[in-house]
């Protein structure tokens, strides 16, 4: 598995850190009610098909990083970094 | 024998060898394959399971007869394909399986008891007693079924990995490869040619015809030479593709040094890992063997064996050869065979409607009913469509027709589909992403087609690259029709007929699965150990599949195939292990005192990646404990010297530092004075502690935080995730710094006076002060903080310094009766205070759970305060750390119990994290968690660890057992 990082482009899957789903982008404001925290710490789907999840590039630039794949053919759909990035093209 | 004139080999350079003890010489060229028949040994191995004496079916690394130990001194290679192991002077070789010899063997008896050992015997039979399994049953089954057996030691041998990269893979040399490979290179992209075989050439140098109105071996070395010459492309010989994983990742795995007597200089194997943009699949075809009684005796092979073993090695197996087929492919092979000048004795063709002009007999509508020859074939028995007879022969050709090599496209899920055109199975479009399957695994069987195919999926491959690659002139080649009637099995006939030999299974064993009602092929594959042997089925899976649905009356697409996975030949463990052994498992990591500490003769403990001193024996002292507790007691009464570099440091700066670490921290640091320190902790976002540690502000807008040596990766990346998913905006940048700088505590009550000896000025820093102070003319840190209770300090100075201040500090220390300590003092005493490592803080602990729910600000956000204050992550039914005094010896690991309690789940109390003897308060210390441990201080309770035998009552105390207001810690 290879993937595009914004910054370093194409690597290899061992230089990336997997974190889980890009749920832990949307943090509830912190007097949100108690479900709210609930849905973002613990629940999640489980998609057969395209799924958007956080990879962490540790051997690299260390960006997190949002893969769009898709779990059912492995195909990557898209990588983005998670914070905005000066000058790249999203 | 030998065929003058004919084969690839250099008789110039003949070549000593011996097998199962006996002499031989083959020539530069040989495999050991070839070299055996040449010198007339048709008898390599014994089966799996009958014993049944086998010979080569094969010419290639499907071989699954063939399979022999190569010996090295004390160590042999076991299940060496005897097809794929090139002949080096002195090779040393031997059969497997037999017992005393390959001629005689005792389990040979097993073939007799054949009707008792049908698939699924063991199963049925070895039922009961259960016990008998382990210690009767198995160890006898095992001796009597296997292949080669393992030296148990070590394997010392080299071996490497490596990686490369390139616009386009083609995997195989024969016409297609050898036409994809130069239409890439001529193009300018960059291509790998990887071919499973010493040379290049694939078919092409066993076909003995002609491309381009040329030999074929000779337009092969007009093309290689070309490719040679071309920097854009890589060759690699003897390196099998053996896997597809995803966005164009291959494995490979290289013969290195296995061609070569065994030197030192060269590893075995290299395993690869080749990331191509697009590839070209140009593995060819295999036979498939004919399905009759007795049809395993040695001297039965493939025609395309017998094909490679004249045109390429000048060997013929036999002297009156026959041959039985369902296509048109063998009667080339046959003609070939009597061009050389042995002696043909029939074609045997099962289809009713073929040719029957050749220059020896052809019987049609032919079937085999039986063989003889113990050792080796002597005669077959034959009925045809005008009668019955008896062929004296020696060497039996059999081509079933043939196998696409589809094996790699199957690797990412995709399923083959049967054409019945072909009787065989090819690659569904697309199965892989970006690669292209070509000539006769993609089912076209002619060298003309595969020519075209290579060089048109080339052209394909690049344009999806935006490389615009002509095609080269396609040469003249051989462009016959392949002509095939499926024949699966020999219907009607007695005696066993064998599907795969590897596993000796039978066509029988497959009815008796189906009977059994394991009709799915996956079933039947498990039943009957069918595709399960080395080969994974490559010489039975299609005939298998076929008897199957005959069966079970369905067509073979309705049937179904079983799955190809990775690798398509066997591979070393040591290959995909390479570098991984011994040191090579995990990074080491080196504190600049490593060596200062070794010539001490501290024993290094692992801490992570780290190697920390364990503790510092001195003479006379004869346990780790005398040195740890003369460690302890120089700290609390003098002074120590301690490494702690292995603690994270991520230096912190920005006008948005002190916000940003008011929002992961639990407490507040924006209040913080420059030139002061914090005790920290940090929440994760589900309320648990993630870390504890010391933060420094060293101006405005710079800060340096400590985390524990555990966590210090996982701060980092925690860090990071921060800010740059929820306050990327800020003015905020950090670093770890961890290795830039050697830190060092210096503990006890004479710490100052030993700072004194060494710094300009004596240092007057308050605790929980930090100031830049200056070694000679090397600017460094000074920390007033402590892990042991004592007055401390810690000094950091640029790594390259940290060995020489080292050794200074013990010398000054020991000066002032002080020295050095490990890790094992260093535990002792912070729990003597009850600070807390990742040993409590390991996940499952609140804030509240350790005492520290005061930490958490109520004026500010942070990570983990809205989860942390969750019903049930806060109060007393919680367990919370504690202290406990003991007057035995106790461990960490021990659970807690209420004195009188039965001992069970249900009544566990809590659990004991640390442990150490303090000899400063002359009793047992251990932290740990229990049920409302805050209010039971004062209360026994009863410690229990079954592991170890310990079963002792313990008080619950504080976890601060040592100078509880601190005041030595402040002095």
């Amino acid at each position: 598995m290879r993937i595009t990082c914004p910054l370093c482009g194409p690597r290899d899957r061992r230089e990336f850190y997997y974190y889980g789903t890009d749920d832990y982008l949307n943090r509830p404001v912190a007097d949100a009610a108690p479900a709210a925290w609930d849905d973002y710490l613990h629940n999640r789907d489980n998609p057969a098909g395209v799924t958007r999840d956080l990879w962490y590039h540790d051997m690299g630039c260390t960006s997190w990083l949002a893969v769009t794949r898709n779990t059912v053919t492995h195909a990557i759909l898209k990588v983005e970094a998670v914070a905005p990035v000066k000058g790249a093209t999203q | 024998m030998r065929i003058e004139g004919k084969g690839h080999i250099d008789r110039s350079k003949p070549l000593r060898f011996r097998f199962d003890g006996v002499e031989y010489t083959g020539f530069t060229g040989d495999t050991l394959a070839s070299a055996l028949l040449a010198n007339g040994v048709k008898l390599v191995g014994r089966s799996f399971k009958y014993h049944r004496p086998r010979g080569l079916l094969t010419a290639g690394s499907e071989e699954p007869n063939g399979m022999v130990e190569v010996v090295d001194g004390n160590h042999h290679t076991p299940n060496v394909r005897a097809t794929v192991q090139e002949l080096y002077d002195g090779l040393t070789a031997r059969s497997q399986n037999r017992f005393p010899s390959l001629k005689f063997d005792v389990l040979g008896v097993n073939d007799l008891l054949s009707p008792f050992l049908s698939a699924g015997f063991y199963y049925k039979t070895f039922t009961w007693p259960r016990a008998f399994w382990e210690k009767l049953y198995e160890p006898v089954i095992r001796r009597a079924a296997g292949l080669g057996t393992l030296v148990a030691q070590h394997d010392e041998a080299a071996y490497e990995k490596a990686f490369a990269f390139c616009d386009l893979l083609v995997i195989g040399s024969g016409p297609a490869g050898l036409m994809a490979a130069l239409t890439a290179a001529r193009a300018g992209a960059d291509v790998i040619l990887a071919e499973e075989d010493a040379r290049l050439g694939g078919r092409l140098l066993s076909d003995g015809g002609q491309v381009g109105g040329q030999a074929s071996v000779d337009w092969v070395a007009e093309v290689l030479a070309e490719l040679k010459a071309l920097p854009n492309v890589r060759i690699m010989p003897r390196t099998t593709v053996t896997g597809v994983y995803d966005d164009g990742t291959y494995s490979a795995l290289e013969r290195v040094g296995l061609h070569l007597a065994p030197r030192t200089d060269l590893p075995r194997e290299c395993f690869w890992r080749i990331v191509a943009k697009r590839s070209v699949l140009a593995a060819g075809a295999l036979e498939r063997p004919v399905v009759f009684p007795g049809n395993d005796r040695p001297g039965i092979m493939l025609a395309s064996a017998l094909r490679a073993y004249l045109n390429r090695w000048g060997v013929v197996p036999g002297k009156r050869i026959t041959f039985i087929a369902n296509n048109d492919g063998a009667r080339e092979v046959a003609r070939q065979i009597m061009a050389a000048g042995v002696k043909v004795a029939a074609i045997l063709d099962t289809r009713e409607n073929a040719s029957a002009v050749e220059d020896c007999p052809v019987y049609l509508g032919a079937r085999i009913t039986g063989t003889k020859g113990r050792l080796g074939l002597t005669s077959i028995e034959v009925a045809h469509k005008g009668g019955k007879l008896t062929i004296e022969t020696d060497c039996l050709a059999m081509s079933g027709g043939w196998n696409p090599t589809v094996h790699i496209t199957c690797h990412l899920n995709g399923r083959p589909i049967w054409r019945d055109d072909i009787a065989g199975f090819v690659p569904a479009a697309n199965a892989v992403p970006g690669l292209i399957p070509a000539g006769a695994c993609a089912g076209d069987f002619s060298t003309a087609a595969a020519l075209a195919n290579g060089a048109a999926a080339a052209a394909e491959s690049l344009s999806a690259l935006g490389i615009i690659a002509a095609t080269p002139d396609l040469p003249s080649a051989e462009n016959a029709p392949y002509v095939i009637e499926a024949f699966w099995q020999t219907p009607g006939a007695e005696g066993r007929q064998w599907l795969d030999f590897a596993n000796d299974v039978t066509t029988k064993d497959v009815a008796l699965s189906a009977q059994e009602n394991f009709r799915s092929v996956e079933h039947m594959k498990r039943y009957t150990t069918q595709g399960m042997a080395p080969d994974q089925g490559k010489n039975s899976n299609v005939a298998a599949l076929a008897v199957l649905a005959d069966v079970t009356g369905r067509a073979i697409p309705e049937t179904g195939t079983t799955t190809f996975r990775p690798p398509f030949v066997p591979t070393s463990i040591g290959a995909m292990g390479a570098g991984g052994k011994a040191q090579g498992f995990a990074p080491q990591r080196f504190l600049t005192s490593d060596q200062a500490s070794r010539d001490r003769g501290a024993p290094m403990i692992e801490a992570g990646l780290w190697y920390r001193p364990s503790y510092f024996p001195k003479p006379g002292e004869k346990t780790w404990q005398e040195s740890c507790n003369r460690e302890v007691r120089m700290v609390r009464t003098a002074v120590g010297v301690a490494d702690v570099s292995t603690l994270g440091k991520i230096d912190i700066q920005g006008k948005d530092a002190a916000r940003f670490l008011d929002f992961v921290y639990t407490n507040t640091f924006s209040t913080l004075p420059a030139g002061k320190v914090r005790y920290g902790l940090m929440l994760r976002e589900d309320g648990m502690v993630l870390d504890d540690g010391t933060t420094a502000r060293l101006g405005e807008h710079h800060y340096l935080m400590t985390t524990t040596t555990a966590a210090a990766g996982l701060v980092m990346r925690h860090l990071d995730f921060v800010h740059q998913a929820f306050c990327a905006d800020w003015d905020v940048r950090f670093i770890s710094v961890t290795e830039a700088w050697a830190q060092f505590a210096i503990a006890g009550p004479r710490a100052r006076a030993l700072l004194a000896t060494m710094l300009d000025r004596t240092p007057d820093l308050p605790f929980m002060g930090v100031t830049d102070v200056t070694l000679g003319s090397v600017k460094a840190r000074l920390f007033r903080i402590s892990f042991s209770g004592e007055e401390g300090y810690e000094i950091a100075v640029p790594t390259r310094y940290g060995e020489a201040l080292f050794r200074d500090l013990l010398a000054r220390a020991e000066t002032l009766g002080g020295g050095p300590y490990g890790m094992e003092a260093l535990n002792v005493l912070r729990i003597e205070k009850g600070f807390i490592t990742h040993a409590e803080i390991h996940g499952r602990v609140t804030a509240y759970d350790i005492g520290m729910e005061k930490m958490v600000s109520a004026k500010k956000d942070c990570i983990g305060k809205a989860a942390a204050a969750r019903p049930g992550l806060v109060g007393d039914e919680r367990q919370q750390l504690v202290g406990l005094r003991a007057q035995a010896p106790i461990t960490a690991g021990a659970h807690l119990f209420r004195a009188g309690d039965r001992v069970h789940r249900e009544t566990d109390q809590g659990y004991v994290t640390s442990v150490g003897w303090s000899d400063t308060l002359n009793c047992w210390l251990a932290l740990a968690f229990l049920e409302k441990g805050r209010a039971r201080h004062g209360e026994t309770i009863r410690l229990i660890d079954h592991l170890r035998d310990i079963d002792v009552i313990c008080e619950v105390a504080d976890p601060v057992f040592f100078d509880k207001e601190g005041a030595k810690l402040r002095a």
